[in-house]
Parts: structure tokens; C-alpha cells; sequence
């Protein structure tokens, strides 16, 4: 018994300057008629509809600004939508907020803990608000600190805190009401391998007790290796949604062969699509995108026909299949823009 | 409406000022005691002020240290958790609708209001000596003028909380508290502005004002005052005011 997520149509459109957790790359300025003044505009969300079966972890990767953190945002109180619904479980987020608020726990990208506290007493007052009797959170207090090796810093205000280290307590304290439904904004952004390791187990073991997980991630290992389905999203719209292997699977070929020439190959291009293996070629002034069955073993063709058609070149990158490659073939560009 | 969530979040309000309780104790003594031995100890043994100030004074005293007390406990770790680090995210997370957040911090803010006007009174009474003509007889009307006092000054934090940013505060208490505290009528009746009507009419639009009248009309009666039931009603009027506009730009604050 499990609760899952849903939005339909999610749109959002920010006239302000929005919060930095949700400050997208998507910025518009759009000027409106003679007006010499500018209206500001940016359109974080553009009709996002998702549906998170309970018990899933569903991983949102994309780029920064691509509408990862607005959707969570609207999904845990935070951002209100221009237009659109969400639901957690049964409960509609924007009508019964506090229901739905008691079903979540939210780890925002950037640690916002409650700097005029202790670690341990940031994990004891968010129990408390959740209604969790004293002894009760004071003892879940200790597993939690001593599962995210805090146990020797519990009693120290959080204010000098490392950047992992507030993590790690955003993190604990998400978890102490033992939410059916955990978010994580780019968990693992500021922490070691080791922790990282440490996180992905913790979240993996969370699920196991039948748990929700949304994730949102720009790293392709993490979604990859973490997540049961994955929605690719880019300028605030979903563009592809399976499980990793099915995403992986719908790349042509499943290896990209990057390729730059001395001059523009525009004659090139029907003899690349040609060669043996290759499945899709795109071509952007003297580059080249070439998605195939196969990797190095086609370096060697393609450096022939360049040389036949008088072309030298000048840069060759190989990728596996891979999400980056996924990303790449749907929007042209790469997730670490 | 969850109780529960609401008491936790006075809880670690309390939590936090009494962790810093010696410090805010003596900010909010260190001033107002000052001022009472200047002016209610040097100037009247000097024979510079009447010895009847010192009835006029205390009210006036009370009146700027609980507004003080109570604008900055709220607003000042408002602007704090609303800054960069969004500290207020996990009470805005709590299961409680959001209004209530703020509705917790007018509370908290008015408690510590009420602290400091108990601490200032009889520490500045202490300093001001014998001969201080200060009656309880009208204590029920004081306790409710406390009160509206109180929540004044709560309010008028949370509103002023979420509408300035960390990098104007500074600005905002020297270019309006400052000239709120001259003008507040707390170190001189209201009455006594008489002699200058311009200024005597544009200073009611400073809340204090109605502060220092009304409890100077609830302990010290003989003093010229405004009508209790006047100062009574636009202080009411004030703090509706002020919990509107703060619940409402707290609410656009809170939520993007």
C-alpha cells in the first residue's frame, strides 16, 4: 500500500524573477507590443503530466533549468501552478495541502535547514511537527544520526556545517516522519563518492519498505543505476518517459560517434549514412552527430570517405549507449550544458 | 487546524530565544534603563525636569521597548529564514497551512513583547526611584491595551519581515524606526505637541503614538493622554491592518 504521484498539464509560468531553486536557463523576455518596458517571463513548466506508480523510484533528469525542481515544487507546496493539477495519493496538492503535506518529505537542492539549531534538535522539531511523540523522535533522532554519521556533531549548530554534511542532515530529516513519499532534489550534489554510495543505498533501502521516491538529477550514473523509470525533461516539457534500458534502447544504434571536419561536409553526409552500422547522421556545419550500432571500429570509415571528399578530421569522440546519448539525440544538445 | 504542529513550532521559537535569552535580555534593558537614568534620575535631581516626568516617562518607556522588542523578534529572523538559505522551509513543509506559519511567528513575537514590557517595568521603575505617581486602578483597560500593544508591535514585524530584504533593513531602522521612536509621543505627551500642528496631526499615522497614550492613560491618568476608548479602537484598527497585509505578503513570500 503504497501512494503515488500524478500532474496533469503542469504549466508555470514565473512574471517575477523566481526563487533560485527554480531559476531556469529557459529565461524569455518577451516584449509586449510598444511597451518599451519588458515584461519578464520565463516558462518553467510547459504542461507536464506524470504518472508515478507507488512504490516507484522515478528519477526527472534534464538539464539545469529544465523544469526538475519547478515540478517539485509544485508537487510539494512550494510553487504554485499557473495552471494544471497534482496529486499526491488521492489528495489534489493545491486544494488539501496539509494532506499532502503530511504524505511527503522534501530534500531541496540546496540545504535549508533551520540554522538557529542543532543537528539533532533539526531532526527532534520536524518530527515534532509532524506530531511525533518525545521519546518516540528523540530515539529515531539517534538511529538517524547515527545512519548518516553524524553521531559525533549532533549536538553542534548546523551553521558550520559542511556543504555534504547539510546534505546528509537535509536529508535524515526528510525521512523522520517516514514519509510514503520522499523527494530529492539533486541529492548528491555536493557529496563525496563514498557518501554518494552510502545515499544511493539508503534510498534504495527506503523503497524497499514500499516507499515513493522522486528524484531529479542531471547525472546520468545516478538515474541510471537508481531509478526505475526515468522522464526526461527539457525546457519544461517531458520528452522521453520508459525505464533506463527502454530509453537507452530508442537511441539509433545506441552509440554516438561525434565527429568535426576541417570544412562544412554537407556533400558528406549520404555517404556517411551509408556506411555499415550507422543508423542516423546529423550534421551541424562541419560537425557531425553519428548514431550507430558501433563505436571505434567505424573511426576508420569515416576518416576514408572525409579524406576522399577532401576533408580532413579533426576531432572524433565515441560514446556508449548511454541516457547523455538519449538526451542528446532528442534535444541536440548535452545534459552538462 | 493541527495544534500539534502549531505548538511545536512556539516550542522551538521559545527554544531558540532562550538560547540567546542573556544577550536579547540586555538589548532590550540596556537602552530604555539608560535613558531612564538620564532623564527620570540626571535631569529631574538636577532640576532641569519637573519630578513629575517620571509618571509621565514610564508608560512611554514600556511602550518603545515592547515595540522594539516584539518588530524585532519577528522580523528579524523572518528576513533571515526568507533569505538564500530558505531556513522557514521546513515549517512552510509542516503538515499546518502556511498562514498558520505566520500566525505562529505574530504569537511568539507577541510573548516576547510581553516579556520585555515586564522586564523594562520594573527595572525602570527600579531606576527611576521614589515620587512615581503610577496607578493600577485601571488594570483590566491596561492588560488589553498591553495586549494590542503587544500584537502591534508582532504584526508590524511579520509585515515589515517580509517586505524588506537584508540588505535594506539597516536603512529601514534608521530612516522610519528611528524618527517613530522621536515621534512616538513616548517621551512626551501627545498633548504636548500643540504648539507645533503640523507636526501634532501627521504623527498619527505613527503607531506608537497610540502605544504610549494608551498606556500612559491606563497608569498614569492625571498625565494629559488621548482618550483611552480612541487610542483603544485605532490600535485594534492597526493590528488588523497590520495581520492582513503581513499574512498576505507572507503568503506571496512563502510560496512562488
Amino acid at each position: 500500500m503504497g501512494v503515488g504521484i500524478r500532474t496533469h498539464e503542469l504549466r508555470k509560468i514565473y512574471t517575477s524573477a523566481p526563487p533560485m531553486t527554480a531559476a531556469g536557463s529557459a529565461a524569455v523576455f518577451a516584449a509586449r507590443g510598444r511597451k518599451k518596458k519588458q515584461k519578464f517571463e520565463i516558462k518553467a513548466l510547459d504542461g507536464v503530466s506524470l504518472e508515478i506508480h507507488a512504490g516507484e523510484i522515478f528519477g526527472l533528469l534534464g538539464p539545469n533549468g529544465a523544469g526538475k525542481s519547478t515540478t517539485v515544487g509544485v508537487l510539494t507546496t512550494r510553487v504554485e501552478p499557473t495552471s494544471g493539477t497534482a496529486w499526491i495519493g488521492e489528495y489534489d496538492v493545491w486544494r488539501d495541502q496539509v494532506a499532502a503535506k503530511k504524505l511527503i518529505g522534501v530534500v531541496q537542492q540546496r540545504p535549508n535547514l533551520d540554522f538557529s539549531l542543532t543537528a539533532r534538535e533539526i531532526l527532534t522539531f520536524h518530527a515534532a511537527y509532524f506530531g511525533i511523540p518525545a521519546r518516540e523522535r528523540a530515539q529515531k533522532a539517534i538511529e538517524m544520526l547515527e545512519r548518516f554519521q553524524l553521531t559525533d556533531r549532533a549536538n553542534d549548530v548546523v551553521r558550520g556545517f559542511s556543504g555534504g554534511m547539510m546534505q546528509r542532515v537535509s536529508i535524515a530529516r526528510a525521512m523522520m516522519h517516514d514519509p510514503q513519499v520522499l523527494f530529492l532534489d539533486e541529492p548528491s550534489t555536493g557529496l563525496d563518492p563514498q557518501t554518494r554510495l552510502l545515499l544511493w543505498e539508503i534510498i534504495r533501502e527506503y523503497n524497499r519498505a514500499g516507499k515513493t521516491i522522486l528524484l531529479t538529477t542531471h547525472n546520468m550514473d545516478e538515474a541510471d543505476s537508481l531509478c526505475n523509470r526515468i522522464a526526461i525533461v527539457d525546457r519544461g516539457k517531458v520528452i522521453a518517459l520508459g525505464t533506463p534500458t527502454e530509453l537507452k534502447a530508442t537511441v539509433p544504434g545506441g552509440y554516438l560517434v561525434r565527429v568535426r571536419f576541417s570544412a562544412g561536409l554537407d556533400g558528406l553526409a549520404p555517404t556517411l549514412r551509408n556506411l555499415p552500422g550507422v543508423r542516423e547522421v546529423k550534421v551541424e556545419g562541419q560537425s557531425a552527430d553519428i548514431y550507430a550500432d558501433r563505436g571505434g571500429p567505424l573511426v576508420g570509415p569515416i576518416a576514408a570517405s572525409a579524406s576522399a571528399a577532401g576533408l580532413d578530421l579533426c576531432d572524433v569522440h565515441i560514446s556508449e549507449p548511454s541516457l547523455e546519448n538519449l538526451f542528446l539525440h532528442h534535444t541536440g544538445r548535452s545534459l552538462r550544458q | 487546524m493541527n495544534w500539534t504542529t502549531f505548538a511545536a513550532m512556539l516550542r522551538r521559537d521559545a527554544h531558540v530565544a532562550r538560547r540567546n535569552a542573556p544577550m536579547l535580555i540586555v538589548q532590550t534593558m540596556l537602552q530604555p534603563i539608560l535613558f531612564v537614568f538620564v532623564f527620570g534620575q540626571v535631569m529631574i535631581r538636577s532640576g532641569l525636569m519637573a519630578p513629575q516626568y517620571k509618571a509621565m516617562l514610564l508608560p512611554g518607556i514600556i511602550a518603545i521597548s515592547m515595540l522594539m522588542t516584539g518588530v524585532q523578534a519577528v522580523s528579524m529572523p523572518l528576513i533571515m529564514e526568507f533569505q538564500f538559505t530558505r531556513e522557514i522551509e521546513d515549517r512552510l513543509l509542516a503538515p499546518i497551512r502556511i498562514e498558520w506559519v505566520a500566525v505562529e511567528k505574530i504569537v511568539a513575537g507577541m510573548l516576547q513583547a510581553i516579556v520585555s514590557g515586564l522586564i523594562v517595568f520594573p527595572a525602570a521603575w527600579a531606576v527611576l526611584g521614589t515620587n512615581v505617581s503610577i496607578s493600577f486602578d485601571r488594570l483590566g483597560v491596561f492588560i488589553a491595551t498591553l495586549l494590542l500593544v503587544a500584537l502591534l508591535s508582532a504584526a508590524g514585524g511579520l509585515t515589515l519581515g517580509v517586505s524588506v530584504g537584508q540588505t535594506q533593513i539597516g536603512l529601514v531602522f534608521s530612516l522610519i524606526i528611528a524618527p517613530m521612536i522621536m515621534f512616538g509621543c513616548a517621551y512626551y505627551p501627545w498633548a504636548a505637541l500643540k504648539t507645533f500642528p503640523f507636526v501634532q496631526y501627521a504623527v498619527l499615522i505613527n503607531p506608537l503614538v497610540y502605544a504610549s497614550e494608551g498606556l500612559r492613560g491606563t497608569l498614569a491618568p492625571q498625565v494629559p493622554h488621548m482618550p483611552t476608548a480612541i487610542v483603544v479602537a485605532v490600535l485594534a484598527a492597526l493590528d488588523a491592518a497590520l495581520i492582513f497585509a503581513g499574512l498576505n505578503r507572507f503568503f506571496k513570500k512563502a510560496v512562488s
